[in-house]
């Protein structure tokens, strides 16, 4: 009686996709390895009988070496061998490497059904495999697939009650890899061809030279493309929409409201100069709604559609490889950039990310850099709203006194933190051509994790502190810290309105400088600060989680010298 | 014959693995991602001098940090 199906294969064999396929569930899948480092579960209905289906994180053998690897091999090693199926899942352009981790599999007494992926772009490399040999070779049933068009699905669904065990003595390194030799000799055919242009460039993009052009090339561009995306959201579509079509009906709920009372205050906030002004109102019906979705959902859009770009090219792990040499001088291997570039997007997924890194210290060094270094995608959507009118100056400021603060505190970090840094060991995925289907998939789920995630939030956010703001509550507060806020960072005393919000949600916290008519100076400081003091709510949450208590409390320490150390010396630097 | 550690190697240069000197951990690692006594490889790039180095096993491209490379003697014809 089958009760659960695992998923598992070597990194980037496209698991996730199999697994959506499967299950109907829609997960995240790019072209590097290492993107699941969760554990997915979905059902598959198997004549009237629903079966849990598991994904696991990928892995090259039953002997883990990562965190992320040791999850998946524990949970396969919980379950009753008698209840469960497991698809090897097989990446056909690399039969070779991936059929270890199969053998060990059936050498493990498990029942196995392979799942021969990718047959589609083996082929169009020249690779042909003999599917019916190497079934009766392995004794298990062998199903080619593409995942990614579908084709073979139905067929693994079928057979997936064909699994079976069979008896193999364990052997030794040396004699499975004899073994897969031998499997190979039989049922693999390559056909010789000549060096494609994506051949070229691939080669290209690993050499110091063309890659380190490539690379500067690959981020500019990005950088670039992203911004004119999210500008002309926001100038062509959002703004019209939020002035043209929902401006007018506030205006007639104003006066039935009437300006003076509670309610007044709490949905749609002061009236400027009479009028209702989307980023300085501070109500529920005015500000946070043009937060969300004026300012920061167009550059989220952006954002993710050219990050899931980069991701499903291939680019990421050879950033990876460049970068190597730079991140070992803050403690750190080349990998590392993985996390830091989804921490762009938001700190909670790039935290989580750094699951690929092998050991503790990396771990601690690479999370307490991206929660005080990296801005997420909604805080820096926020900052070029208010910065971007005054000029690009300092805009790019922002980012320069984050990267000297990354370099700094890394540099220390690696100095100080006990324990030890691995090398860096890692597999380059052949480039590929975003399949459109999981651009798309990619992007809506991204989008919609923002938008369940952050908008509940940003509406609790502004309730609270138009509430708090209302009774004056926050008078005690205020005072309290003011000589720290007016004193060192020369920062208005209502300032520390918008840095203790930075605790709940960044873009509400820098909404929150809106309506005080700070200086150019003044709201590069109060950026830079809420872009490195306390993460947001959710971030800590997660580096609890992640990380422990001790890590949490050394990480907020830092954070909490670093803020100060940073804010005073940019209010006394800058004349 | 001459015996060379992996970043010691030349771009484009062929070789054969003789001795990996390593745990035991990274060694099953290693194992398991194709690289072990006697396989051949070609080594593809050094980034900078002190640098990972990217290497071609059997149909994978991958990428080893400098001081794995070092760990690993390679038995080349030239």
């Amino acid at each position: 009686m089958i009760k659960k199906i695992f998923l598992i294969g070597n990194p980037n064999v496209g698991k996730s996709v199999v697994f959506s396929r499967l299950t109907g569930v829609q997960v995240i899948s790019s072209n590097y390895a290492g993107t699941t480092v969760e554990i997915m579960r979905g059902f598959l209905k198997l004549g009237d009988q629903e079966i849990e289906v598991i994904d696991l994180p990928g892995t090259y053998s039953l002997e883990p070496s990562s965190k992320s690897e040791e999850v998946a091999v524990s949970l396969l090693n919980e379950s009753a061998k008698d209840e469960i199926v497991v698809i090897s899942i097989v990446d056909a352009t690399n039969l070779e490497r991936n059929l270890y981790l199969t053998l060990q599999l059936l050498e493990a007494g498990l029942s196995v059904v392979v799942c021969l992926n990718m047959c589609d772009e083996a082929k169009h490399h020249g690779v042909s495999i003999d599917t019916d040999s190497l079934e009766k070779l392995l004794g298990v049933p062998v199903i080619p697939t593409c995942a990614i068009t579908g084709s073979g699905i139905k067929m693994l669904i079928e057979r997936i009650k064909d699994a079976k065990f069979i008896l193999r003595d364990r052997s030794s390194h040396r004699e499975r890899w004899q073994t897969i030799g031998a499997i190979i000799e039989q049922v693999q055919r390559l056909t010789h061809r000549h060096h494609s242009l994506r051949e070229v460039l691939e080669d290209a993009s690993v050499r110091p030279f063309s890659g380190a052009l490539i690379a500067i090339g690959v981020m500019f561009t990005s950088f670039e493309v992203v911004r004119f995306i999210g500008e002309n959201l926001i100038s062509r579509i959002a703004d019209p929409v939020f002035i043209n079509f929902y401006q007018p009906l506030l205006i007639k709920l104003s006066p039935i409201l009437g300006e003076e009372s509670f309610l007044h205050h709490l949905l749609i906030g002061d009236l400027i100069n009479g009028k209702i002004d989307f980023k300085q109102s501070l109500g529920l019906l005015t500000t946070a709604p043009y937060i969300e979705f004026a300012m920061v959902l167009p550059y989220i859009v952006s954002f993710y559609l050219v990050l899931g770009l980069l991701e499903d090219i291939g680019i990421l792990p050879r950033l990876a490889m460049l970068l190597d040499n730079l991140l070992h001088r803050i403690g750190l291997h080349g990998f590392a950039i993985i996390p830091v570039l989804l921490g762009l997007g938001c700190n909670v997924p790039g935290i989580l990310a750094t699951r690929n890194l092998e050991s503790k210290r990396e771990r601690f060094i690479a999370a307490t850099l991206i929660s005080i270094g990296i801005p997420c995608v909604a805080l820096q959507a926020m900052i070029f709203g208010l910065l971007g009118k005054f000029s690009g100056f300092y805009v790019s400021g922002v980012y320069l006194v984050l990267l000297v603060i990354w370099v700094v505190l890394g540099v220390i970090l690696n100095h100080t933190t006990k324990g030890y840094s691995p090398e860096l060991l890692v597999e380059i995925p052949p480039y590929r051509f975003p399949a459109l289907s999981t651009l798309w998939k990619k992007l809506f789920l991204r989008i919609k994790g923002f938008l369940i995630e952050a908008a509940p939030l940003v509406l609790l956010g502004v309730l609270i502190i138009n509430v708090l703001l209302y009774f004056k509550l926050f008078d005690i507060f205020t005072g309290l810290f003011a000589p720290i806020v007016r004193g060192l960072f020369g920062l208005p005393k209502e300032a520390v309105v918008s840095l203790v919000m930075g605790l709940f949600r960044k873009d509400v916290a820098v909404g929150m400088l809106m309506p005080l008519a700070l200086s150019a100076k003044q709201l590069f400081i109060a950026a830079v600060l809420l872009a490195v003091s306390f993460p947001c709510a959710a971030t800590f949450f997660v580096f609890f989680k992640e990380l422990g208590l001790k890590d949490l409390i050394k990480a907020t320490l830092i954070m909490c010298a670093v803020a100060l150390v940073t804010g005073t010396l940019l209010n006394f630097a800058i004349r | 014959m001459k015996k060379i550690s992996l970043a010691q190697m030349k771009e484009k240069q062929k070789g054969i693995i003789f001795d990996i000197s390593c745990g035991l951990a990274l060694h099953n690692k290693f194992m398991s991602m194709g690289i072990y006594k006697g396989r051949e490889i070609t080594k593809i790039s050094h980034i900078g001098l002190k640098g990972p180095v990217a290497i071609k096993v059997g149909r994978s491209v991958l990428v080893l940090g400098h001081g794995v490379a070092n760990k690993i003697v390679i038995e080349s014809h030239d």
